[in-house]
């Protein structure tokens, strides 16, 4: 066992692939922080809001002002370094450190995708992916190697299966499978789409999308696995991904999971795609082409680092579970939801009244979120007990500035879940700005009286 | 390019699954003719309703103008009255021009500020087009005007007939018209086709920023500006200074059932002026709980406006004095008011799935 992992960790592979996931990685991180800045959403997401919602134990992650847009500049220069393997280690430490940054600044815009960019970015910092077709191994040939530890393309891999495997568990539940919720809800609003807009409103059709939807999630990390059943599997990816793109508002999510899950392709396809890039770049590839093999030393830095992957994975294995650990619905209280790749699954509505109270003068009013929220913080704000309680306590802050005393903070919090009719969230006659955060569970989230039953 | 691929696969689809049951469901929902319906039978008859009352208000004005007498003062008052009345019937449509030129704020942000509108009088120095000029201008401006600036009827109509007075009266009332007739003729002109024509549910489609408008309108200018700002709902203290209308005084619930009706009437695709009723958010509620299953969320909120309606017509003519006298009365209008929000802007958005906004988002 033990001499077969170690003939493992030893064992080598061409690093054409990894070079290749390098080069489309940083090109597409690079597209999709200037769509991002095109879209206006640097100033819309984090520099209009006066509120942001912090990460626990993040709180002092907050935008940076006019320098946010000097962030994002920043951050989108280390991609295009990580494409072109310019001071590699470097630039994907640069690239990892802003792009969490620039996450971690507002839980509004929590996304499972960025989650996903990121731990990919944090493992490639590990990785030797600038030993071919790279600029630090064009200028200095003692980091130039054509065959890599295995090892290294194999995390890759190992990372989007755990995305899909557990999307595709995360959808084996009662609202998914048998209501075919919230597909049924979101599919039929989709009926301008020429020729599918109509199918869309029919029952079936719906179930069909979301049996096939977690069929693919489940069996897709396999299917892209065997050589023999390959090809098939990236059509799927490539059906699967252009079809959710143009039905949901996912941005660039679709674009690089195809372009990821390319790492599954034998290496002579990523050799041949280097080969055509170098042509154009007039780029000799004899450098490359060394028949050296990088091999895993053993040395203690490299056990070292192995052993960390290997905790870091094994982290990523359990973690999505840790829902286990909390009583009550998991969609309904959200409590373990995030960071367990639950994507898509569910639509929920919301809308939240808060109440300012000031117990010695009897002073009490509502408030106008609008007044400290953007719409779409409100709109995220109203559905996720954290999220609610870290305003309540803004709230609390704000007004006590503004010369109130002992203020207290009640909730009137309406919410409806996958098309369930809504009902009332928390208790509102719980003092919020009482309570503080923590990994506990939180009782004052009033029951589901429903039950969704399944992973 | 996305469509195109679309195109491409969806044979394919449909060859893998042709053994599903038969489904029985064959009357897909049509959303443009529930666009059409909005805009030929309710926005644009609205606002040539709101149009025409603005020309009888600009003719009592010349009358006045020209003969500043007591029968010609309260002609212009009772024509003030009507185009109040209908202005309320088309300001949740802030939709296309209106929105571009930010219609309700131009004509009905209030209280009015009696002070800097005095000063501009005195001085002749004033642009109306100024967004810092919004709260001098409009209605609560000719509130003030026909009812507020002095204390009797012959005193106001003894002020309001010197010149610089006369001269500032006919400008807000050009004013009305000229910003109503713009938009009638944008919407007349290609906005129409537009409007029907931007199907689909991305953020920026009509149906998705007609709801949101609609909500934004029930939710900030209907529930708390007509009632819960005055009544207290958002301040320490109740604040019947800032009901509408506040110098005619008993006017304030009539604009406020007006604007209720005409949201209500909206809500079931009623058209103007007419018990006559077409596709609308309504029939579309309908349509979607036999897609989803959902219970009868339409007669919910149809429902809850009548209660709220009820509640309303139960008030004082002057929500000022009902602040005064009994607010309680007026906190439970409010609260009427307010369960429909969570119907309509958490069930109802959610059946409808309408978007808040334009950002990524995958599956929150």
């Amino acid at each position: 066992m033990r001499e077969g992992i170690k003939s493992y960790l030893q064992s080598t592979h061409k690093a054409a692939p990894l070079a290749a996931f390098r080069i489309l990685f940083g090109l597409l991180m690079f597209v999709s922080l200037i769509r991002f800045a095109l879209n206006g959403w640097i100033e819309k997401l984090y520099i209009e809001p006066k509120f942001f919602f912090h990460y626990y134990g993040f709180e002092f992650v907050k935008p940076l002002g006019n320098y946010t847009y000097l962030l994002f500049f920043i951050c989108a220069i280390a991609s295009i370094a990580v494409a072109l393997g310019y001071k590699y280690r470097w630039s994907i430490s640069i690239f990892f450190l802003s792009f969490t940054y620039i996450e971690l600044m507002d839980l509004t815009s929590y996304l499972n995708h960025y989650y996903f960019i990121s731990i990919v970015s944090f493992v490639m910092i590990f990785l030797p992916a600038n030993a071919y077709f790279s600029y630090d191994a064009l200028k200095n040939s003692r980091l130039a190697f054509e065959h890599i530890p295995k090892w290294s393309i194999d995390i890759i891999k190992l990372l989007l299966s755990i995305v899909y495997f557990y999307a595709g568990l995360a959808k084996l539940n009662s609202d998914w499978i048998i209501d075919a919720m919230p597909l049924s809800i979101w599919l039929p609003s989709a009926y301008d789409l020429p020729l599918l807009g109509e199918m869309l409103q029919k029952k079936w059709l719906i179930y069909v999308f979301s049996w096939s939807g977690a069929l693919y999630d489940l069996s897709i990390p396999f299917l892209l696995f065997y050589k023999k059943t390959r090809w098939m599997a990236f059509m799927l990816v490539l059906v699967f991904h252009l079809l959710t793109g143009a039905l949901f508002p996912i941005g660039m999510f679709p674009y690089i999971m195809i372009a990821a899950s390319t790492i599954f392709f034998e290496p002579k396809w990523h050799q041949k795609a280097i080969n055509y890039l170098a042509g154009i770049l007039k780029i000799s590839l004899g450098k490359f082409d060394n028949a050296l093999k990088k091999i895993e030393s053993f040395s203690l830095v490299s056990r070292l680092k192995l052993a960390f992957l290997g905790l870091f994975l094994l982290f990523q294995l359990l973690f999505p579970f840790r829902y286990l650990a909390y009583p009550g619905e998991l969609f309904w209280t959200e409590e373990g939801y995030r960071f367990s790749w639950r994507v898509m699954l569910m639509e929920k509505a919301a809308y939240a009244q808060f109440k300012i109270v000031e117990p010695h003068s009897g002073n009490e009013f509502y408030i106008d979120n609008s007044e400290f929220l953007s719409s779409f913080q409100e709109k995220q704000m109203s559905g996720q007990a954290d999220m609610i309680l870290q305003y309540a306590h803004f709230l609390k802050m704000h007004y006590e500035k503004e010369g109130m005393q002992n203020v207290e903070v009640y909730a009137d919090v309406f919410v409806a879940l996958n098309g369930r009719k809504s009902k009332r969230y928390i208790s509102p006659e719980i003092d919020l700005s009482k309570i503080n955060d923590s990994f506990a569970h939180k009782n004052w989230i009033l029951k589901f009286e429903d039950e969704i039953s399944g992973f | 390019m996305k469509r195109g691929v679309l195109i491409i696969l969806i044979p394919m689809l449909f060859a893998c699954s042709e053994d599903e049951s038969p489904d029985t469901q064959n009357d897909n929902f049509d959303r443009q003719s529930m666009l059409v319906n909005w805009a030929d039978n309710i926005i644009i008859p609205s606002y040539k309703a709101y149009e025409n009352s603005l020309i009888a208000l600009q003719s009592a004005k010349n009358e006045f103008i020209a003969n500043p007498n007591i029968s010609s003062f309260s002609e212009l008052r009772i024509k003030w009255e009507e185009a109040y009345l209908n202005w309320q019937k088309v300001s949740m449509f802030q939709i296309g021009m209106a929105e571009q030129i930010t219609l309700r704020d131009f004509t009905n942000i209030y209280p009015c500020d009696k002070e800097e509108i005095e000063m501009a009088i005195v001085s002749g120095n004033y642009n109306l087009e100024l967004p810092s000029s919004r709260d001098m201008q409009g209605f609560p401006a000719l509130d003030y005007l026909l009812y507020g600036m002095a204390e009797s009827e012959n005193e106001l109509l003894q002020k309001l007939s010197q010149t610089a007075y006369s001269n500032y009266l006919s400008e807000l009332v050009e004013r009305l018209l000229f910003l109503s007739q713009s938009v009638i003729d944008n919407w007349e002109g290609d906005y129409h086709d537009q409007f029907v024509e931007n199907l689909g549910s991305d953020a920026g489609s009509s149906v998705n920023k007609m709801v949101n408008d609609y909500m934004f309108y029930y939710e900030k200018v209907l529930r708390a500006g007509k009632i819960g700002i005055p009544a207290g709902v958002f301040s320490s203290t109740s604040r019947s200074d800032l009901v509408e209308a506040p110098y005619r005084g008993d006017l304030s619930k009539a604009l406020c059932l007006s604007a209720l009706n005409a949201s209500i009437n909206f809500f079931h695709g009623r058209h103007y002026n007419s018990n006559e009723e077409g596709e609308s958010l309504k029939s579309y509620l309908d349509y979607l709980s036999t897609v989803s299953e959902t219970q009868s969320l339409s007669l919910s909120i149809a429902n809850q406006f009548d209660l709220s309606k009820e509640k309303i017509e139960g008030l004082n003519a002057d929500f000022a004095l009902q602040i005064q006298t009994d607010n309680a009365a007026m906190l439970e209008a409010y609260d009427e008011l307010q369960n429909n929000v969570v119907l309509m802007k958490v069930d109802m958005f959610q059946a409808m799935n309408i978007r808040v906004d334009y950002v990524d988002a995958d599956g929150d």
